[in-house]
């Protein structure tokens, strides 16, 4: 499993998102490998994901992907993250 | 790796900002006059908003204003702004914005271990609006010390 956190700069947003992911994902029992990128580099960075976590601003930006796309609107809710992933990979 | 330097020059409480382009301003400037950043890394912050859209709102009532790594990065270092009058960045959701981060990364090698500390000190909900009713940068700098 893999999944990838999208924001502007691939550091920061991004950063926070991948954090608070692998700790929803330890508490689910779920394994996955959670990177942080850019927008500019998600073609190649979301090439073989199976989820892009990223917020609303990016979703056009994204476009056409095989992978789901989750949007979080707070970063820091772990239970938003838990829903949203449970829903996508369950 | 423990948070970025937030010294009580990068604290601002109660400031007043009638754009969310004012507000990011308010940070960078707080970035600035703790030696984090040259005055330059204000504008590459509101760049990055203009860009991409108001991604930065990360939570509701508070934006992590950032850009990367650049030459107008001088050290690692965290700024905190209050604002008197909450202000919009366009978010569906986390609008308005009563907490703006101002951070500033000086390599991204270990970045992720400090916006590691970043979600342990905003994971507990209280964090944000304990920070927006701060009326003293002491009180700031506990709320960032605590860790959930």
């Amino acid at each position: 499993m893999k999944i990838v956190a999208i924001c502007g700069a691939g550091i920061g947003s991004s950063g926070i998102l991948k954090i608070n992911a692998e700790r929803v994902l330890t508490k689910l029992g779920i394994e996955a490998d959670v990177t942080a990128a850019d927008i500019a580099s998600v073609r190649v960075a979301a090439a073989d994901a199976q989820v892009i976590l990223t917020s609303a601003a990016f979703v056009d930006a994204i476009g056409k992907t095989f992978a789901d796309v989750i949007v979080i609107d707070n970063y820091f809710d772990q239970q938003e993250l838990a829903e949203k992933l449970e829903k996508a990979l369950g | 790796m423990p948070l970025p330097p937030l010294p009580e020059s990068a604290i601002v409480l109660g400031a007043e900002a009638a754009t969310w382009r004012d507000a990011v301003r308010l940070a960078g400037a707080a970035l600035t006059a703790s030696g984090a950043t040259k005055p330059g890394y204000s504008d590459e912050m509101i760049r990055m908003i203009e860009e991409h859209g108001p991604y930065v709102v990360i939570a509701p009532g508070l934006a992590l204003a950032h850009a990367r790594p650049g030459p107008d990065v001088l050290a690692d270092g965290l700024a905190v702004v209050t604002l008197a009058t909450p202000v919009a960045f366009g978010h569906p959701h986390n609008d308005p914005v009563s907490v703006v981060l101002g951070l500033a990364i000086s390599s991204i090698d270990r970045h992720l271990e400090s916006v590691a500390e970043l979600a342990n000190v905003f994971n507990r909900a209280s964090a944000i609006p304990a920070i927006a009713a701060a009326t003293d940068p002491q009180t700031v700098i506990d709320i960032m010390g605590r860790r959930s």
